[in-house]
C-alpha cells in the first residue's frame, strides 16, 4: 500500500454533524447542566461517563502501584532471603522481624498476605475495574454516538461502590492481624475458619465485604454497558458497524453479568459459614488434633462456584485489552482490521467457551478424571478463536504503514505476550501435564504473561491512544517508548525464567526454598527475577510520572482527530463537554475501518457513502 | 436518550432495515432492559445457590422428608403436609396476578386502578412474608431447626418415620422414667418439652415423668443415657404414650450435655439400626435460600410501596409513559415469584 499517494479526507466533522446529524433536543433539556454545576458534581460525584472513566483509571493506577509494590516486597524476600529487609520496618512495622544479627526478614504470614493482596488487587481492582471500567466508560458512549450511558446515576454508583470496596480492602491492610492471607481464590477452610491463619479473621471479613461491594459495582457497570451498546447507538450505527472495542466491552459486560453473581453466591455462603457456623464448604476439619463439629459441606463446591466466575474473569480482563489492541493496531497500521467479522465471532466464541472450562483450574483438586477430559477438550478449543484473533492482528499489521508510537508498540507487544502466554496455556490445559505443572512457577509465568502483562499492554495501548481524548494533551512519546521497551524486555526477563523453575517443579507461593536442595541452584535465577521485577516496577513509576505530568504539561492537542481515526469519538470537540457533541449527534454511514479505501487515507464513519465509492463493507 | 425516531433518513447502503436509534432491538426502553439484565444476573445468583443445594443434597446419603418437616399450620393444625406452604405459594402467585392487573391499568393510564391493584400486590407480598416469619418461627422455636442443627431424622426407604408399633415390634421396651433439671437435656429443649409452664427458679427441680422406648439390650444404660420419645417435629412428649400408626423419632442424650441426634428404626427383617439424624446442611440451606428469597420479597414490597406513593402523587401521570416504573417493578415481582417456584420445588416437593 503506497501510503504517500493517499489523500486525507477533506471534511469538518462539526459542520457535517450540523448538516446531517441527528437532532435529539439534548441541549434543550440540559440548560445549566445539573451534572456539572459545581466542583463536587463535576469532579467527584460526577455522572458524566468521561469523568467516571478517569476516576476508574486513576483509582486503578493507585491500586496498581500498591499491588505492584507488594510484589516487589515479597520478591525481595524470595530473591534475597539473606539480605536484611530491616529498612522496610518503618513501612511494615511488626511484619519485619529483625534477628540478633540485625537481619530483618519478612514475616512468613505477611508474605502470604502480600501474595494474596497482590492477586486480589491486580485481578479485581486494576485489571477489571481499572481496565474495563475505564475504557468501557470512556469509549462506549463516545464510539456508539450516545450522549452518555443509559443510566448515568447507576454509572456513578458503579464507581463509588468500587471506591468503597477499595476503602474496605485498604483498611484491611492496617489490621493488627494483617489482611487476608489465604490466596486470592479464598479457598475454604482458610477463608472460613478464623483459627486457620492470622489473616483468616478480620482480614478475611473485610476481604469478603470488599469483594461483595465490588460485585455490585461490576453489575451496575455491566448492566449499563450492555444497555448502552444495545439501545443508545446513534442512527446508522448497526451492530456490524461497531468498532471492535465496543464489541469487546459489550461481550465483557455480558460475561461479567453472568459470572459475577455466582461469585456473589459463593461469597454469601462463605459469609454464612464464617459468621453463622454453617458448614456449606467445610467437612472433616481437624484443628490441633481435634475434629471440628463442621461436617457435611464440600470445599470442592466452593471451588466450582468460584471458578465459574474465576475463569470467565480472565476473559473479562483480556477481552477489553483485545478490543483496544484491535482498534489501536488498525488505526496505527493505517489498515482496516483484518477479518472484522471473524474477530467478532471469535470474541463471542471465547465468551461462550469461557463458561464451560472452569474446572481446568481444579484438575488436581480431586475432581473426577473423566470430567477433566471434557474440560480439557473445551479448554483446548479456546485456542482456536484465540488463534484466529492473533492471526488477524498479525495480518492487520502485514503490509501496513505502521506508525511506531507508544500506543501501537504496546499493541504489538500485547500480541507478542498473548502468543507467549497462550502457548503455555495449551500445556496447562492438558490435565495429564497439569499433574506435573500445577501449583508451580510454570503456572505463575503462564497467567502473568497472558492475562497480567498482556492485559496491561492492552491497557497501556489504550491509555496512550486515548489520552488526547481524555485530557486534550499527548503523553510524552520518548518516555512512552522507554516505558514500552523497558517493560517489554523486562517482563520477559521476569517471567521467562519462571517457566524453567516450574518445569523443575518449584512450587509457587512458597516463602522460602531453604532446605529444598533440589531447588538450591535456582537461587541466582530468583535473584535475577527479583532484580528484573524491580527495574520493571521503576519503569511503571516512570509511566505514572509521564501520565500525571502530561495531564497538566503535556503537548496540547490541536486538531480534533490527531490519529486520523474513523471512529466517532474523534468528531467531538477537542475537550468534549457533557453530552459529548455540542449540537446534534452524528449519524453513521459506514463501518469503523475504512482505511486506505479508494485512495483516501481514512474515511470517518460520519462521512456519507458517495456515489462512486467502491463496494461498502 | 436517542428516543426520537421520527427522523427517517434513508441510508443508501443498508436498505430499509437501517438502524435508526432508539428503542431497538428489543422495542423496550433502556430502563426496562436494565431490569431484565439485572434479573438475568440475579437468576445466576439463585442458580448458584440452588446448584450448591443440589450438590450438597445429593452428596448426602439421606435427606429429611418435606412432608414431615412442613406439616404444621397455624391454629394448631398438625399432620397437614405442605398445607401451609401451599397457602403461602398461592398468595404469592396471586400477588403476581394482581401485579399484572396493576401494569395493565398503568397502560390504560388509570391511576385509581394502578393504586388498587398495587395495594393488593403489596398485601399479597406482606402476607407471604408474614407466613414465612411464622414458618421460620415454628421451625426454629418449635421444632429446633437452625442453620447448624437439624433434628429431623433421615427418612426411611418407605418415606415413613418409625412408629410406636414398629418400635414395639422391633423389641423396644416401654418405660417411664422420671427425670428433671439434673440432666442437661432438660435445658436443651425445655421449651418444647414443657410447653407454656414457664421457667422459673424452681424449674430445675421439676421432675418430668417421660415415657421412653428403650432399645433392646439397653435397659441397663446409665441413668444419664436414656432414650426420649419425640414426635416428628422434634418435640418431646412428656408423659404421653405413643399413638399407633403415628411416626416418631427416638432421640437420646448421652453424658447429659451432648445432644446426639439419632433415630432407631426397624428393618423389614426386624433388625434395629441406629440412623444418624438428617444432615445439618438441611437447616443451613433452607434458611439461607428461603431467607435470600424472602429478602427479595421484602425489598420488592419496599419498592412497591415507594412506587405506590409515587403513583398516588401523580408523578407517573406527568411522565406519560404508561406507568413504566410500575411495569419495571412488575418484572421484578414476577421474577421473585418465579424463583419461589424453584425454591418451592426443591425444598418442599422433592
Amino acid at each position: 500500500m503506497a501510503a504517500t499517494n493517499l489523500v486525507k479526507p477533506d471534511y469538518d466533522p462539526a459542520l457535517l454533524i450540523e448538516e446531517q446529524g441527528y437532532e435529539d433536543h439534548f441541549h434543550d433539556h440540559h440548560h445549566g447542566d445539573k451534572y456539572q454545576s459545581s466542583f463536587i458534581t463535576h469532579y467527584i460525584f460526577s455522572q458524566d461517563h468521561k469523568i467516571i472513566a478517569k476516576q476508574f483509571l486513576i483509582t486503578g493506577i493507585f491500586w496498581a502501584i500498591i499491588g505492584a509494590a507488594m510484589s516487589i516486597i515479597f520478591r525481595l524476600q524470595l530473591g534475597f532471603p539473606e539480605e536484611s529487609l530491616a529498612w522496610l520496618k518503618p513501612l511494615l512495622g511488626k511484619w519485619i522481624t529483625v534477628n540478633e544479627a540485625g537481619i530483618g526478614t519478612l514475616d512468613p504470614q505477611f508474605y502470604y498476605a502480600l501474595v494474596t493482596m497482590h492477586g486480589t488487587i491486580l485481578v479485581f481492582f486494576v485489571l477489571t475495574a481499572g481496565l474495563s471500567g475505564t475504557f468501557s466508560n470512556l469509549l462506549i458512549p463516545l464510539q456508539v454516538g450516545a450522549r452518555d450511558m443509559a443510566s448515568p446515576l447507576l454509572n456513578m454508583l458503579s464507581y463509588w461502590f468500587f471506591f468503597l470496596a477499595g476503602v474496605v480492602m485498604f483498611a484491611s491492610l492496617f489490621l493488627s492481624t494483617g489482611p487476608f492471607s489465604g490466596g486470592w481464590t479464598a479457598y475454604p477452610p482458610l477463608s472460613i475458619l478464623p483459627q486457620a491463619s492470622t489473616g483468616s479473621g478480620a482480614g478475611m471479613t473485610l476481604w469478603t465485604v470488599s469483594l461483595v461491594l465490588f460485585v455490585v459495582s461490576v453489575l451496575l457497570g455491566g448492566i449499563n454497558y450492555i444497555t448502552t451498546v444495545l439501545n443508545l447507538r446513534t442512527k446508522g450505527m448497526t451492530m456490524w458497524r461497531l468498532p471492535l472495542t465496543i464489541w469487546a466491552f459489550f461481550v465483557t459486560a455480558i460475561i461479567g453479568l453472568l459470572s459475577f453473581p455466582v461469585l456473589a453466591s459463593a461469597f454469601f455462603l462463605v459469609i454464612f459459614d464464617r459468621e453463622l457456623g454453617t458448614s456449606f464448604f467445610l467437612s472433616d476439619i481437624y484443628v490441633g488434633g481435634e475434629a471440628l463439629d463442621r461436617v457435611g459441606g464440600s470445599p470442592i463446591l466452593y471451588q466450582h462456584l468460584f471458578w465459574f466466575l474465576g475463569h470467565p474473569e480472565v476473559y473479562i480482563i483480556i477481552l477489553p485489552a483485545m478490543g483496544l489492541v484491535s482498534e489501536v493496531l488498525s488505526v496505527h497500521a493505517r489498515k482496516p482490521i483484518f477479518g472484522y467479522k471473524a474477530m467478532v465471532y471469535s470474541i463471542l466464541a471465547i465468551a461462550f467457551l469461557s463458561f464451560i472450562v472452569w474446572a481446568h483450574h481444579m484438575f488436581m483438586a480431586g475432581v473426577n478424571p473423566f470430567i477433566t477430559n471434557i474440560f480439557v477438550v473445551f479448554t483446548l478449543i479456546i485456542a482456536v478463536p484465540s488463534a484466529v484473533k492473533v492471526f488477524n492482528w498479525i495480518t492487520t499489521l502485514y503490509g501496513g504503514n505502521i506508525r511506531f508510537n507508544s500506543a501501537s508498540l504496546f499493541a504489538i507487544g500485547f500480541v507478542s505476550m498473548f502468543i507467549s502466554g497462550g502457548l503455555t496455556g495449551i500445556f496447562l490445559g492438558n490435565s495429564a501435564i497439569d499433574i506435573q505443572m500445577h501449583d508451580t512457577y510454570f503456572v505463575v509465568a503462564h497467567f502473568h504473561i497472558v492475562m497480567g502483562i498482556a492485559a496491561f499492554f492492552g491497557m497501556f495501548a489504550g491509555i496512550y491512544n486515548w489520552f488526547p481524548k481524555m485530557y486534550s494533551r499527548f503523553m510524552n512519546e520518548t518516555l512512552g517508548k522507554i516505558h514500552f521497551w523497558g517493560t517489554f524486555i523486562g517482563a520477559y526477563l521476569i517471567f521467562w525464567p519462571m517457566h524453567y523453575l516450574g518445569m523443575a517443579g518449584v512450587p509457587r507461593r512458597y516463602y522460602s526454598f531453604e532446605g529444598f536442595d533440589a531447588f538450591s541452584h535456582f537461587d541466582d535465577m530468583n535473584k535475577f527475577i527479583t532484580v528484573s521485577a524491580i527495574i520493571v516496577f521503576g519503569l511503571q513509576i516512570l509511566f505514572v510520572v509521564n501520565f500525571f505530568y502530561s495531564i497538566w504539561k503535556g503537548k496540547k492537542v490541536t486538531s480534533k482527530n490527531p490519529w486520523g481515526a474513523t471512529t466517532l469519538e474523534w468528531t467531538t470537540p477537542i475537550t468534549p463537554g457533557h453530552g459529548n457533541w455540542p449540537g446534534k449527534i452524528p449519524v453513521v454511514h459506514r463501518w469503523a475501518y475504512d482505511y486506505g479505501k479508494d485512495g483516501n487515507e481514512y474515511i470517518p464513519q460520519v462521512l456519507p457513502v458517495s456515489e462512486d465509492e467502491s463496494e461498502a463493507h | 436518550m436517542a428516543t426520537d425516531t421520527a427522523l427517517h433518513e434513508e441510508d443508501v447502503h443498508t436498505g430499509s432495515d437501517a438502524w435508526s436509534g432508539g428503542k431497538q432491538p428489543f422495542k423496550a426502553s433502556y430502563g426496562k432492559l436494565m431490569m431484565w439484565y439485572f434479573l438475568l444476573s440475579d437468576a445466576f445468583t439463585f442458580a448458584g445457590f440452588l446448584i450448591a443445594y443440589g450438590a450438597m443434597r445429593f452428596s448426602m446419603p439421606t435427606w429429611p422428608v418435606p412432608d414431615y418437616v412442613f406439616s404444621t399450620a397455624p391454629f394448631g393444625i398438625h399432620n397437614a403436609p405442605l398445607i401451609f406452604v401451599t397457602f403461602m405459594t398461592f398468595v404469592l402467585i396471586i400477588s403476581s396476578v394482581t401485579m399484572v392487573r396493576a401494569v395493565q391499568e398503568g397502560h390504560r393510564e388509570n391511576k385509581r386502578g394502578v393504586i388498587f391493584w398495587m395495594f393488593l400486590t403489596i398485601l399479597g407480598g406482606a402476607t407471604f412474608l408474614g407466613c414465612q416469619a411464622w414458618e421460620w418461627t415454628t421451625l426454629i422455636k418449635g421444632e429446633g431447626v437452625s442453620v447448624t442443627k437439624n433434628p429431623f431424622s433421615n427418612h426411611f426407604e418407605g418415606g415413613t418415620y418409625v412408629s410406636a408399633d414398629e418400635l414395639k415390634a422391633a423389641g423396644f421396651i416401654e418405660k417411664d422414667i422420671a427425670h428433671g433439671g439434673d440432666h442437661g437435656h432438660g435445658d436443651d429443649h425445655g421449651d418444647a418439652a414443657h410447653g407454656d409452664d414457664g421457667h422459673g427458679e424452681g424449674d430445675h427441680a421439676h421432675k418430668v415423668n417421660t415415657h421412653y422406648y428403650l432399645a433392646p439390650g439397653t435397659a441397663d444404660i446409665p441413668e444419664n443415657r436414656y432414650y426420649t420419645k419425640m414426635d416428628h417435629y422434634g418435640k418431646e412428649f412428656a408423659g404421653e404414650s405413643f399413638e399407633s400408626n403415628t411416626p416418631y423419632l427416638i432421640t437420646y442424650h448421652s453424658d447429659g450435655s451432648i445432644y446426639e441426634n439419632g433415630a432407631y428404626r426397624s428393618d423389614e427383617d426386624g433388625q434395629i439400626r441406629k440412623e444418624e439424624f438428617g444432615p445439618k446442611a438441611f437447616g443451613a440451606l433452607f434458611f439461607f435460600i428461603t431467607g435470600f428469597h424472602g429478602f427479595h420479597v421484602l425489598s420488592g414490597v419496599a419498592f412497591l410501596l415507594i412506587i405506590l406513593v409515587n403513583v398516588a402523587s401523580g408523578l407517573y401521570v406527568k411522565r406519560k409513559n404508561g406507568y413504566e416504573m410500575v411495569e419495571k417493578i412488575g418484572l421484578y415481582w414476577h421474577f421473585v415469584d418465579l424463583v419461589w417456584v424453584f425454591v418451592f420445588l426443591v425444598f418442599y416437593l422433592l
